[in-house]
């Protein structure tokens, strides 16, 4: 056994598993307490406010906050670029190829060029050959917007006078004022942007985690206890109990698995569907593959030596069964349970897409955050945020689960051992 | 021997069927015999013949197709655990492979106390059943002090076997059946065993059923020889009486097929040798 968890050790597939996992475990406990606070609480006004990290405006033009003056060569252009609106990109492009430039020399997703271009071409008094009047007019209008972009006249700060209301002159705001992001407190970071309803979806996601964790873990011991338990029973007493045990377990693997979820969340009801609740009902529907590997190592054990011979040494059939076979078949029941606590993390996943996961306000799950991310059709508002994390931890956790597997089971498993 | 002899363990008619149908296979076809207490009895045969799965019926591990077996002159009962228990404190029986014959994840030490146990000394003080055990290791030659806390994988081939006699040397049976206990362990302490399965017969007066193929061990230790083919017994007798005036055509072969010391040309005459060239 020392020996076997040595071996294991030294196993890179393994390791790797391990590693990830463990790594998804300590971060999800670890980051609650540097962001504290209820993961489901609506902080933001907007839907699917994208990753970043945001400083709070107010904070920023307060007059008391420390200014510096930096002059820093490009920041106006730079500027121009950021905030040069798609709409305005476009309609350079089209003057450009009137004017006749190339369509393929123009790229209205580099800004910079672009308005390099606009500046070295653009001549407000030449008419184009064929352009109403109205066009000429806008372009010109829009050559005096991007100019006027380039105005860096001070931006005047007033406040309202706390007894009669009127606006009183607070500061300048010019383009060479800077302020030091550690003098302002309100900076929220949104590693992983918002939800639609606003809420910060990495403090969802560590929650979320944690509780498909929670489901995974009860489904996979319930599926796990009854597998061995059967597998046991029917592999050892064998018989008409067998017949019945495999009866059962031939009848359940019929009738796609998913299915008989889909039937039994939907019979209970949203009102019953807890957390715990999902958990058992996966674990009630994925025992069978457990029974059955179960099973069949416990008949090629059966009628080993050491099991006769604790027979002839009087032992009961529970001694027998818990002393000489269980041991034996120790290693290959935590693999199968790990690989029913990745089942059942993909099969809540499956389970709450489908708006049959648990029904729940107080806590996120992996597949209500997808639940929800496809309600809110996050797909097409191209808030890939509120969904591909989502989908890359399943992914991850499931991987990690199944590596631990792979690795153990070609230590253990005598057929795969080289 | 004296002239009157208790018969130990006697079967009428005992059949082994495996599988049903067109796949049904005869393992022990309707065998006779009667084993009489302080013998050593060999059965010998050729792997599939069927000794092994006799051994398991007459220990009671698998179930009789047909037929009956008796037990000290009574009709065996093994129907619940207790009588099982009971029958097996009369019968019991060291296995061909020692290394799979313990529990890989108990030490030593619980086997000898099982045995302990099953004699009923449950209530011994631990003392008591140390001396005990001190007292089965020293017959096989093994010091108990190397032996306590260890692990089963930690012992040699050899060692488990004799450990093995031991525990038989504790639970004293009237019967025991040595299912090729020789066969898995090297040259040299396959005659340590041999000789201390003679001692523990000598000593305990117990009878030995002693399973092998090898023709030449089987003359070597027993009394009386049964030769079994296809699970029938072709041919039994004294030692003496089978090895050296065989009678059926299959003693004869196995007879031929004992390993001998040859004379490098006698050697490539022999028949079966010769035999495998041509072919």
């Amino acid at each position: 056994m020392k020996n076997q968890i040595k071996q294991l050790l030294k196993s890179g597939k393994f390791m790797v598993g391990f590693i990830v996992f463990m790594s998804i475990l300590l971060f999800i406990t670890i980051y609650p307490f540097f962001v504290p606070g209820n993961p489901l609480q609506m902080i933001g006004y907007n839907s699917f406010i994208p990753p970043g990290t945001y400083l709070s405006l107010y904070d920023a033009v307060n007059p008391n906050v420390f200014v510096y003056t930096l002059r820093i060569p490009g920041a106006a252009e730079a500027r121009i670029v950021n905030t040069l609106p798609m709409s305005d990109r476009e309609a350079m492009r089209d003057w450009l190829v009137r004017a006749g430039m190339p369509e393929a020399a123009i790229d209205i997703y580099d800004p910079e060029t672009l308005l390099a271009l606009w500046n070295a071409n653009y001549d407000p008094d030449e008419r184009i050959e064929g352009m109403i009047l109205a066009d000429h007019r806008a372009y010109q209008r829009l050559n005096n917007r991007i100019q006027g972009m380039f105005d860096a006249s001070a931006l005047r700060l007033y406040s309202a006078d706390p007894e009669t209301g009127e606006p009183q002159f607070q500061a300048p705001i010019t383009d060479t004022d800077y302020i030091a992001l550690s003098d302002i407190v309100n900076i929220r970071r949104l590693p992983l942007g918002t939800d639609n309803f606003g809420r910060d979806m990495l403090k969802q996601l560590v929650q979320a985690i944690g509780v498909s964790l929670r489901i995974g873990l009860i489904a996979g011991s319930i599926a796990t206890a009854i597998g061995l338990l059967l597998g046991l029973v029917a592999g050892y007493v064998g018989g008409w109990v067998d017949e019945i045990i495999m009866f059962i377990c031939n009848l359940l693997t019929v009738i796609p698995g998913f299915v008989l979820l889909v039937l039994l969340a939907f019979s209970i009801g949203p009102a019953g569907r807890s957390v715990t609740i999902v958990g058992i009902v996966i674990g009630l529907t994925t025992w069978v593959w457990t029974t059955r590997a179960v099973r069949s190592q416990v008949l090629s054990l059966r009628n080993r030596d050491h099991v006769n011979l604790s027979k002839l040494s009087g032992h009961s059939l529970p001694r027998i069964v818990f002393k000489d076979i269980l041991p034996y078949i120790a290693s290959y029941v935590v693999m199968a349970f790990i690989l029913q606590v990745s089942g059942a993390i993909l099969a809540e996943a499956g389970l709450s897409m489908l708006g049959l996961g648990p029904s729940t306000t107080e806590v996120a799950t992996l597949g209500l955050m997808m639940n929800w991310a496809m309600s809110f059709s996050a797909h097409i508002m191209g808030a890939w945020w509120a969904y591909f994390p989502v989908v890359f931890v399943i992914a991850l956790i499931s991987f990690s689960l199944n590596l631990m597997n792979t690795g153990m089971d070609q230590i253990f498993n005598p057929q795969l051992r080289d | 021997m004296s002239e009157y002899r208790e018969v130990c363990l006697s079967g009428t008619g005992v059949t082994k069927v495996f599988g049903i149908g067109s796949k049904k296979t005869v393992a022990v076809n309707n065998v006779d015999f009667k084993f009489y207490s302080g013998e050593l009895i060999s059965i010998v045969g050729e792997s599939g013949s069927g000794k092994t799965t006799l051994i398991k019926m007459l220990l009671g591990l698998t179930s009789v197709t047909s037929g009956e077996i008796f037990f000290m002159g009574e009709k065996r009962d093994i129907s619940s655990h207790k009588k099982k228990k009971e029958y097996w404190r009369g019968i019991q029986a060291i296995f061909q492979d020692p290394y799979s014959s313990y529990n890989i994840f108990s030490k030593i030490d619980s086997v000898l106390l099982d045995c302990i146990k099953m004699r009923g000394g449950r209530g011994l003080p631990y003392e008591k059943k140390v001396d005990m055990m001190r007292e089965a290791c020293s017959f096989v030659n093994l010091k108990f002090d190397e032996m306590t806390n260890k692990y089963p994988f930690e012992l040699s081939g050899g060692q488990m076997q004799r450990l093995m006699i031991a525990r038989i040397f504790l639970l004293k049976p009237k019967i025991l059946l040595a299912d090729e206990p020789t066969s898995m362990i090297d040259a040299c302490s396959r005659a340590t065993i041999l000789e201390m399965l003679l001692k523990l017969r000598d000593e305990t007066g117990m009878m030995i059923i002693f399973i092998t193929h090898d023709m030449g061990l089987a003359y070597y230790v027993s009394d009386s020889v049964y030769i079994m083919e296809k699970g029938k017994f072709v041919e039994y007798g004294s030692a003496n009486e089978v090895v050296l005036t065989p009678k059926a055509e299959y003693t004869k072969q196995l007879l031929n097929d004992v390993p001998k010391i040859h004379d490098p040309w006698e050697f490539s005459r022999n028949k079966k040798f010769r035999k495998e060239i041509t072919v």
